[in-house]
């Protein structure tokens, strides 16, 4: 043990220390995410792909008991869902969204982030919610601004119309 | 030598210099990287009571959460601005303890055998200390809060465990309402609790638990904390807006660190690197490490049930039940599974004295491997060796500065598994049988290999815990010195001095009376 002098200076540098360490790594060095330039575009869809219900004959219909009688007959099983998504005419994403669930009926989910400069771009994004049919059946195609930092999102509510961005 | 052994053997070595060197203005008692355990839970008390007073101020509302915040920073700076400070600094400086203290049981060797239990515990509590950490920084709402909300769920979303993605809760403004607040805290409030719980399974199967630091090392720590509160006050960044992805930011990187890591590599990374470093300190306990010693045995004929070893055992291996063959009495019962074979047990049996005058001297509670019958034996033989003019008896312990290297005609050197093992009345049997002096040497203050052989010790021989020296032994006779293995010439020194002392202060004044075991029985 030293002098109560050096010992109280000792301890002074010490704490010193501990303190500049903690304050010093509290809040630096900076962290920046993105450049000053860049915005984002976040593609987030949620979705329950669609099924192939047929229409019951009436003669079906007939055999089932009466509180049993519904008209359509429609698998538990969703389909896949195909997506693309296209930045100034450039394909910047494929994929197909499975269904969860371990009976494959549970909602079809996507996140993706994209980085992109600030500035007007155009985007498209088309979406077929059952691989059955040919093609995609909701498109949105769209010239957009974006301001650096600023952030787009990609979404899909049948409600609104399908496809859209906010 | 493993690669692992070494890298440890190397930590331990490295982490012994700079503690010692903090001893040095600190003293053991007061060294925070000695008591790295009780300077955790002292912080998250700190912790604890700065957050029931910023969530008393805190209104759980989209707009009112940043701006209750800000006011305490701004307005009320010189109370609820320094709480909020320490409330993030004292967080900062739990993570800085809980890492260290992580290390140094590493490096010491300390998490296998019945250090099993503790460091299994422990494990688990960095996940608790992180998921609230983390959680506690989004409760502040601002750009950081923003950033960090979005880049933790972005990486949850990685697990298959949500049905949906978490991270479309931090889409847009609209996306989140005022119940994410009140769930926010919730958690923030719950998981603490469960750290504290987690703690207390931690330390359950440790005795004599320092659940605070010194007083002089508090005072030291909030301090320090408060300074730091003042000179760099924890102020929010601007308010957060999904609408905008938050640009420069002031992180955190005690809690937030694994956002940048996750920015630079992948969440698939991120995550295989946490499984794998969790993984490995659970296995760690597994992996080949040194035989451990015999534990201590209990001899039901000598054990009286005086629960002195209950009082002192660590480790708390040690329960009383009923005694065997004596009604009314009980007996000390080993838990081999919790027991640190240190011995220390054997040195509080009041059994253990070398006055008795049984050929074999048998005790209640005695370590197999370095019984006290084989420490009087050893102890007899020895004096009957010392020849000179100043005959000095030196005990040392085997994890402290090692006292072989003191071994001369005039001097006797007899090593311990731990100085705890040392029942007092070995002392005056020394003395006795013809010392003329006794040097008792353990690890230095606070840094005790068995975490109380070295206090106990000293309140053994003061007269401050039973079994007592007894008043009649000279004080002047008996030196104690604490000195680690890196203390090799402190120890010389204070042996020189010891003898000097001797020598000059006319101590053959005040002679015990001599004891001879064999001859005095025969009498």
């Amino acid at each position: 043990m030293l002098k109560p002098a050096a010992a109280i200076l000792g301890q002074v540098i010490l704490y010193g220390a501990f303190a500049a360490f903690v304050g010093y790594f509290a809040t630096s060095p900076k962290y920046q995410q993105i450049p000053d330039d860049v915005a984002l575009i976040k593609l987030s869809i949620s979705h329950l792909g669609d099924r192939e219900c047929r229409k019951r004959t009436p003669e079906e219909l007939q055999k089932m008991p009466p509180n049993m009688r519904a008209p359509m007959d429609c698998p538990r099983e969703r389909s896949d869902i195909n997506l693309e998504v296209d930045i100034d005419g450039q394909p910047a994403f494929r994929t197909v969204m499975h269904p969860t669930g371990l009976y494959k009926d549970g909602v079809s989910t996507v996140y993706k982030r994209f980085e992109v400069k600030a500035g007007t771009h155009q985007l498209a994004v088309r979406m077929n919610d059952n691989l059955i049919k040919p093609g995609f059946n909701f498109v949105k195609e769209a010239e957009i601004t974006l301001k650096p930092a600023q952030v787009m999102v990609i979404d899909f509510n049948p409600d609104k119309g399908g496809l859209f961005f906010k | 030598m493993s690669l692992h052994a070494l890298l440890r053997n190397t930590t331990q070595t490295l982490l012994q210099r700079v503690e010692e060197a903090f001893d040095a203005p600190f003293g053991g008692a007061s060294n925070p990287l000695r008591h790295l355990g009780a300077l955790g839970l002292y912080l998250l008390w700190i912790v604890v009571g700065s957050g029931l007073y910023l969530y008393t101020v805190l209104d759980i509302s989209i707009d009112g959460v940043y701006a209750s915040i800000n006011y305490q920073s701004q307005e009320l700076w010189y109370f609820g601005g320094i709480l909020r400070s320490l409330h993030r600094y004292a967080s900062n400086a739990f993570v800085l303890v809980m890492m260290l203290h992580l290390l140094r049981e590493w490096a010491y060797g300390r998490y296998y055998g019945f250090r099993f239990y503790s460091w299994i515990t422990g494990v688990p509590l960095i996940w608790l200390v992180y998921a609230s950490g983390i959680g506690g920084y989004w409760i502040v709402w601002d750009q950081l809060a923003q950033f960090s909300a979005t880049a933790t769920t972005e990486l949850l979303d990685w697990l298959p465990i949500f049905s949906e993605p978490a991270a479309r809760n931090f889409l847009a403004p609209d996306s989140i309402n005022d119940r994410f607040f009140t769930m926010l805290v919730f958690i923030h409030i719950g998981i603490p609790l469960l750290l504290i719980l987690g703690l207390w399974a931690h330390v359950h199967r440790i005795s004599h638990v320092d659940y605070l630091p010194s007083r002089q090392l508090m005072l030291g720590t909030i301090g320090t904390l408060l300074l730091l509160a003042l000179i760099k006050p924890a102020l929010s960044d601007a308010a957060a807006n999904l609408a905008l992805s938050p640009t420069e930011l002031r992180l955190d990187w005690f809690f937030l660190f694994i956002h940048p890591l996750a920015d630079r590599t992948s969440p698939a990374i991120v995550w295989s690197l946490l499984i794998a470093a969790t993984a490995l300190l659970f296995v760690l306990p597994f992996l080949p490490h040194p035989k451990t010693e015999p534990v201590a045995v209990v001899d039901a004929d000598n054990c009286n049930g005086c629960s002195r070893c209950l009082a002192d055992c660590p480790y708390a291996a040690i329960s009383m039940e009923a005694h065997p063959k004596r009604p009314g009495y009980k007996i000390a019962i080993v838990d081999p599974d919790l027991c640190a074979s240190c011995g220390i047990c054997a040195g509080s049996c009041p059994s253990s004295t070398p006055f008795r005058r049984q050929e074999q001297l048998v005790t209640g509670i005695d370590m197999p491997q370095q019984s006290v019958d084989d420490l009087r034996l050893q102890l007899e033989a020895r004096l009957a060796q010392l020849s000179g003019r100043t005959k000095i008896v030196v005990i040392g312990c085997d994890h402290g500065a090692r006292a072989q290297a003191l071994a001369a005609p005039d001097t006797a050197v007899i090593s311990l598994i731990c100085t705890g093992i040392l029942p007092p009345s070995f002392v005056e049997y020394a003395l006795r049988g013809g010392a003329d002096g006794v040097l008792l040497t353990g690890c230095r203050s606070g840094g005790c290999e068995f975490r109380l052989g070295t206090r106990w010790t000293t309140e053994r021989l003061s007269g401050q815990r039973e079994p007592r020296l007894r008043s009649k032994v000279p004080p002047a006779r008996l030196q104690l010195v604490f000195a680690s293995a890196n203390d090799k010439q402190t120890l010389a020194d204070a042996l020189q001095e010891f003898r000097t002392r001797i020598e000059t202060q006319a101590l053959s004044a005040d002679p015990l009376q001599p004891y001879f075991r064999r001859t005095s029985h025969h009498a």
